[in-house]
């Protein structure tokens, strides 16, 4: 997996609440059977009109937002749909970290898998950095994992909290499986246990 | 005495395998469902990586979301890109030794609805797949939840989920409901007093009465849509129609270990004063038939209301009802029930089973479709459709006018060739009313299948009880 430490760019302001993951990538775009080449269907529905022309209001279209790393929302984002294909895109696309009030839980843990920060701040906060977002190429945002801040344009430093355990996996780029794998034993002994305790989880023979 | 644990807790506790000193646990996997979508990149993932399935014989994989539901399907899938998906998914059972369900096997339908009617569902386990409706089997009293594709291949490589413990949530529904009032009325009604994030970062717990007293059918379609309410997974405790409900399944223990089972599985509701961070009730005969009238799920009113007023909303929130407003075509103050509509859908994981079928039919039976409404009835799963022709019920829709077709997804998410047309309104059972869920530019109205069946007799979105 791709480290996360620290990410200077420009930030997109996204002001919709409750952006679900169909929004993020619709179903025609999930029929794929590989994670790469997504940026394209990135916002399909507001990104582009029936015919497929680029809709030139949208921020995603516009310069300098075409080159955005940040997105910047209202809360609730990525509620809806358990699809990774919705970090899948928006990494393709080129965005690093998703700034909100909130988050809906898979999303915000699919992230983690992919390299993406999701950074959770005070509503007042999302606020400023969106009105920052907004005013394009010179307005760039600091989004730093270690000290786990977020600096605006104007020199506003923000705080936030971040799960120890998942910061540490992205800033050394840590695949799980490979971290799952050294805990074999432990696995083992569970399942040992488990044969004895809830059997008929294990086959489906008559006692 | 140990300190009094809610199911949540019980379940949690039987599962963790190891535990590190912030907290973050290895949760051990007892069930997993794949299908065709969700599950292509982790098996290239573990080929990519040399890995094998550690258990393959607790994984099972079904192809649902892009199957068409038409008779075409029984030449194959004409779709490249979803033949390929579907093919995909067979081919990796097949490598990996897991248990598939062929896309013309009786058996096969929506993951959600197979899972429980093959037993595979048993209370006090824990099950995952990469869809969040995965919360359905919660009805059992399993722990049951969506996971992103990264996460399946860590549970094919591990059996186990790197997590840490959510909070636990009671939502307790009281007294009864009334006549018309169904186990969807419940859950929308419960989404639209909590909101779609009410649930976050929590496992709810369903209780009281009027939770009690429904089926098995109708406690899957409650939590079905815990996800909507931000909660990655809903519970109900098991109980004697749990265990009524699996008895004889096929993947169901049998014989002494079914008596074990049981024995252990009665004991897994929550204890007296056990703790819950969040607590909300309401009471259940203030539950009317209810629709949705915007683009998320918390935009529920009941049926004898009216289209809101943005003004009705402060914050954010009034940006997005006037959005929603002008994506549904509606205006402020006008009666739910003037609304008409072209489509009528009935299926999916939320409200495809038999006891929807039947409801449905109640209503239909002897009646017509409206001129000019198109009106389908997806069966959950070929065992669904099976029994309810056996039942009488597929003749009653058919008469009636409705589209009898094959078990899928279908027009709940729209990746199979069921969709909306741009502007097209439809009275859906499904799950979500996202902009686009069920085709580009297509307008979704939330709700139950017997009001379902209302709307598909008046072309309007109608109050079921005025039928009855």
């Amino acid at each position: 997996m791709d480290k996360f430490i620290t990410l200077t760019g420009i930030a997109a302001p996204l002001p919709l609440v409750n952006v679900d993951t169909d929004m993020i990538i619709p179903k025609q775009f999930l029929k794929t059977i590989r994670r790469s080449g997504l940026g394209k269907a990135l916002f399909y529905e507001m990104r582009y009109d029936e015919n497929g022309h680029p809709n030139p209001d949208f921020i995603l279209n516009r310069e300098p937002w075409t080159r955005a790393e940040i997105l910047v929302a209202g809360e609730n984002f990525g509620c809806g749909s358990s699809r990774e294909h919705a970090p899948w895109a928006l990494k393709d696309f080129g965005i690093r970290c998703v700034i909100a009030p909130s988050f809906a839980d898979i999303f915000y843990n699919n992230c983690f898998k992919n390299g993406i920060l999701p950074v959770v701040l005070p509503e007042e906060a999302v606020e400023k950095l969106m009105a920052d977002a907004g005013k394009g190429g010179n307005a760039r945002i600091t989004v730093d994992l270690p000290n786990q801040t977020v600096s605006g344009p104007e020199g506003e430093v923000f705080r936030f909290e971040i799960d120890p355990f998942r910061k540490h996996c992205l800033l050394e780029g840590l695949d799980d499986i490979g971290l799952t794998l050294q805990k074999i034993h432990h696995i083992d002994t569970y399942e040992e246990r488990q044969k004895g305790a809830m059997p008929w989880l294990w086959g489906e023979s008559a006692a | 005495m140990s300190e009094p644990r809610t199911l949540y807790d019980k379940i949690w506790d039987a599962h963790v395998v190891h535990e590190a000193e912030d907290g973050t646990c290895l949760i051990y996997i007892d069930r997993h469902l794949v299908h065709e979508v969700t599950s292509p990149q982790a098996f290239e993932g573990l080929r990519m990586a040399g890995r094998s399935v550690r258990r393959p014989e607790k994984t099972i994989a079904v192809p649902d979301h892009n199957v068409p539901t038409d008779e075409s399907r029984l030449r194959g899938i004409e779709n490249e890109e979803s033949r390929i998906q579907v093919e995909t998914l067979k081919k990796n059972a097949e490598e990996f030794g897991i248990e598939y369900y062929d896309v013309n096997d009786p058996r096969q339908g929506i993951v959600h609805i197979i899972g429980p009617e093959q037993g595979w569902t048993l209370p006090g386990s824990t099950i995952v797949c990469g869809d969040s409706h995965t919360a359905t089997h919660g009805a059992f009293g399993a722990l049951a939840h969506g996971i992103g594709t990264s996460e399946v291949e860590h549970v094919l490589a591990t059996q186990t989920l790197i997590q840490k413990k959510s909070k636990n949530m009671l939502v307790e529904v009281t007294g009864s409901v009334g006549p018309g009032v169904t186990a969807k009325d419940i859950t929308l009604a419960i989404i639209g007093e909590i909101g779609t994030a009410g649930g976050t970062g929590h496992v709810i717990e369903y209780a009281g009465e009027a939770i009690r007293a429904l089926s098995m059918e109708g406690r899957m379609t409650v939590c079905n849509m815990a996800i909507e309410g931000g909660a990655r997974a809903g519970l109900i405790a098991p109980d004697e129609k749990t265990f009524e409900y699996l008895r004889g399944r096929p993947h169901a223990p049998k014989g002494g270990m079914w008596e074990l089972a049981v024995e252990q599985w009665k004991r897994l509701g929550s204890d007296e004063g056990a703790r819950f961070d969040k607590v909300v009730r309401i009471a259940g005969e203030k539950i009317a038939p209810v629709v949705t009238w915007g683009t998320s799920p918390e935009d529920v009113v009941p049926i004898t209301g009216t289209v809101p007023h943005p003004e009705d909303f402060a914050g954010p929130k009034r940006e997005a009802v006037r959005r929603a407003l002008d994506y549904m075509g509606l205006e402020p103050g006008t009666p739910m029930q003037e609304i008409e509509i072209d489509t009528v859908f009935i299926g999916s994981c939320t409200n495809g089973r038999i006891e929807d079928l039947r409801a449905v039919a109640e209503i239909v039976r002897g009646r017509k479709v409206k001129e000019g409404v198109r009106a389908m009835v997806v069966p959950g799963s070929g065992l669904v459709r099976m029994q309810a022709e056996e039942e009488g019920i597929a003749d009653i829709l058919k008469e009636a006018g409705f589209e009898w077709r094959l078990p899928g997804c279908s027009m709940c998410l729209a990746m199979n060739p069921d969709q909306l047309a741009p502007g097209e309104r439809c009275a859906s059972t499904s799950n979500r009313n996202f902009e686009g869920r069920q085709g580009r530019g297509g307008r979704t109205h939330l709700l139950s299948p017997a009001m379902a069946a209302a709307a598909a007799l008046t072309g309007r979105l109608t109050d079921v009880r005025d039928l009855m």
